[in-house]
């Protein structure tokens, strides 16, 4: 089921640990027992049913949503109710959602540059700079005084992802980057994503692009009911389901 | 052979009869048998008011003169409101003073001035000084007591400058104050949301006139002889709690329009609850309740008047109190026009500047 924490990865730097986390909403038990690893550079793709918890599982890692029980580490510290360590976990994850979530009332800028000028005490010039570097490598630059609602949702969407990224984050977590976009704009999202995951970014994935998952993950898995019910190589679990539910799921989104 | 079309068909001009003042007219005054008769209508009762009321203000009104005796003419005597104006504008100030408040007036018009117009240079340093330092300079050049200004007790206060200074202390203290008790209000500290509910609630289910009863009459009972608080004070304090509850009501609506994600994205982004209010939710909430924050402070401004029940002069009652003069009998109706047509210009103007600042500021989805 690990297949893919053997070989050489054994020696490298845990970034996330979940160790038996459990959530409820209300007598709703939406997380059971979520257990494990990610390591530096790996790409996890997380999939499955509407409802199964896959976006309460990575929200719950920079604490939009609270855990209830169990333990989530991340980059070492461990996510409790102290707000030092809530800022510093969220300073080291960078969070793309799938309704962009841009600030309307700001140029694209400007969104790229409040956290590094407010958080990181960034100065002006500075932050301005290293915007502009991101901006032009999601390939929006053009852009950059317009305000959000003057872009369509895909370019929209990749301003998201230089904003999280003007924050130097070691870890990417993206809430259905893709779910919210017309067919012709899903390409240039993924390609930013693809992009970045040569770049050796840690990167968890909700998303049902299984072409994408096949093409970067190096781990997928899937949840139904808050359990995580297989987890694989993209390959082995594309092509070798081992769990019933696994193949009816697969067998209705391919 | 096959339909293909090489090249877009031109675009024709449409109807004569849908455009120009004809196709105007066609549309919005005579579309149907009963808008042309409400048409009519109309019409004639303009052209039945309209005329009296333009020829009593101004063609046949009496413009100069000291006297009852230089009204002759049948239209409006604007010589009342003229010998009077001092005490409308300026209540019992004393006349070597009146200087002090032009100043002060004056001060605060620029500084307003150049806070509105678009594309003044550094509005952030004056907005500062009209926030930190213009609230001191106005209490001293009001009040006196220092600097050699002699002091101007609160009593002599009165007339138009009475109800600017309500009003404006009214709107500079409810605005922040409202704006915290919605933050309260929504709070998921017990404590901070239960204080900020029952605040609202309070002075919310209380009526002004009571408020100010209870300031002027109830709480100099309460409190001991020596530590007497002047009466302006109490209604201002009085009137800023007031409309305070009514203003966080229309902030927290504002708060309850902005989507979850906009939160989640500033919170991801590790930003603190209170640069999160400051630079993501706040400006986006206030700009949504626009109308609803200016039709507070127009209420707030309106409802200075009744000041007049405890015995303050504002503008209305220093008006009212001339109509008792027995030299100048049988003018109320010239003084009631001249109170209303300020309260309008004033109220008007507020209205077209916050319109103007919706379009301003409306990124929503311009193109």
């Amino acid at each position: 089921m690990t297949a893919a924490q053997g070989k050489q990865n054994d020696l490298n730097e845990v970034m996330v640990e979940l160790r038996n986390v459990n959530k409820w909403y209300g007598d709703f038990h939406v997380l059971k027992n979520i257990s494990f690893k990610v390591e530096k550079g790996e790409r996890i793709i997380i999939c499955g049913p509407s409802g199964c918890g896959k976006s309460t599982l990575i929200r719950c890692m920079n604490r939009l949503e609270e855990h209830q029980e169990g333990d989530i580490i991340v980059s070492g510290i461990t996510l409790d109710d102290d707000l030092k360590h809530i800022d510093t976990i969220r300073r080291d994850i960078g969070m793309v959602f799938q309704q962009f979530n841009l600030f309307p009332h700001l140029t694209v800028m400007e969104n790229c540059c409040l956290a590094p000028i407010w958080v990181q005490k960034k100065p002006r010039k500075e932050a301005e700079a290293i915007a502009m570097q991101y901006l032009e490598r999601v390939q929006i630059a053009d852009q950059a005084q317009k305000f959000p609602g003057q872009l369509s949702g895909g370019q929209q969407q990749r301003v998201a992802i230089a904003r999280s990224l003007c924050m130097n984050p070691s870890i990417m977590l993206f809430d259905e980057p893709t779910s919210a976009l017309d067919p012709e704009m899903i390409k240039e999202v993924l390609d930013v994503m693809i992009d970045l995951a040569h770049e050796g970014m840690t990167m968890l994935c909700v998303t049902h692009e299984m072409g994408f998952a096949k093409t970067v993950a190096n781990r997928v898995m899937f949840m139904d009911a808050g359990e995580i019910i297989e987890e694989n190589e993209p390959n082995e679990f594309f092509d070798n389901p081992q769990s019933d539910r696994t193949r009816l799921f697969l067998s209705q989104i391919l | 052979m096959p339909l293909l079309i090489t090249s877009p068909s031109p675009s024709l001009p449409p109807p004569s009869s849908t455009v120009g003042v004809v196709g105007w007219l066609r549309e919005n005054l005579f579309s149907s048998t009963i808008n042309t008769i409400l048409t009519l209508v109309g019409m004639y009762l303009l052209y039945s008011l309209v005329p009296p009321v333009i020829n009593w203000a101004l063609f046949q009104a009496d413009w100069v003169g000291t006297t009852k005796d230089a009204c002759t003419s049948d239209g409006a005597c604007w010589v009342f409101v003229g010998v009077r104006l001092n005490q409308f504008l300026f209540g019992f100030y004393p006349e070597s003073e009146y200087w002090r408040v032009v100043v002060a007036f004056s001060l605060i018009g620029i500084l307003v001035a150049w806070l509105l117009i678009d594309r003044t240079p550094k509005k952030g340093l004056v907005g500062a000084f009209t926030i930190f330092c213009y609230p001191i300079i106005a209490y001293y050049l009001f009040y006196g007591g220092a600097f050699g200004l002699q002091v101007v007790e609160t009593f002599k206060w009165g007339g138009l400058m009475l109800t600017l200074i309500l009003a404006t202390t009214g709107m500079f203290f409810s605005f922040p104050i409202g704006i915290i008790l919605a933050l309260g209000r929504r709070s998921s500290m017990p404590i901070a949301k239960s204080m900020s509910v029952i605040f609202i609630e309070f002075w919310r289910g209380v009526p002004l006139i009571t408020v100010l009863f209870m300031s002027s009459v109830m709480l100099p009972m309460f409190i001991p002889e020596n530590m007497q608080i002047d009466k302006l004070l109490r209604a201002m304090i009085g009137i800023i709690f007031f409309q305070s509850a009514y203003m966080a009501e229309v902030v927290r609506g504002g708060l309850q329009a902005i989507p979850r994600g906009q939160l989640e994205a500033a919170e991801s982004l590790g930003l603190s609850y209170w640069k999160t209010m400051f630079f993501i939710i706040l400006p986006q909430a206030l700009k949504l309740v626009i109308p609803g924050i200016v039709n507070t402070f127009i209420a707030l401004f309106k409802d200075t008047t009744l000041v007049l029940i405890i015995g303050l002069f504002d503008l209305l009652a220093v008006v009212q109190a001339a109509f008792a003069d027995p030299k100048w009998l049988g003018f109320s109706v010239e003084g009631y026009v001249f109170v209303a047509s300020v309260y309008w210009v004033s109220c008007f103007s507020m209205s077209r500047y916050s319109l103007h600042l919706e379009k301003k500021l409306h990124t929503g989805h311009a193109r």
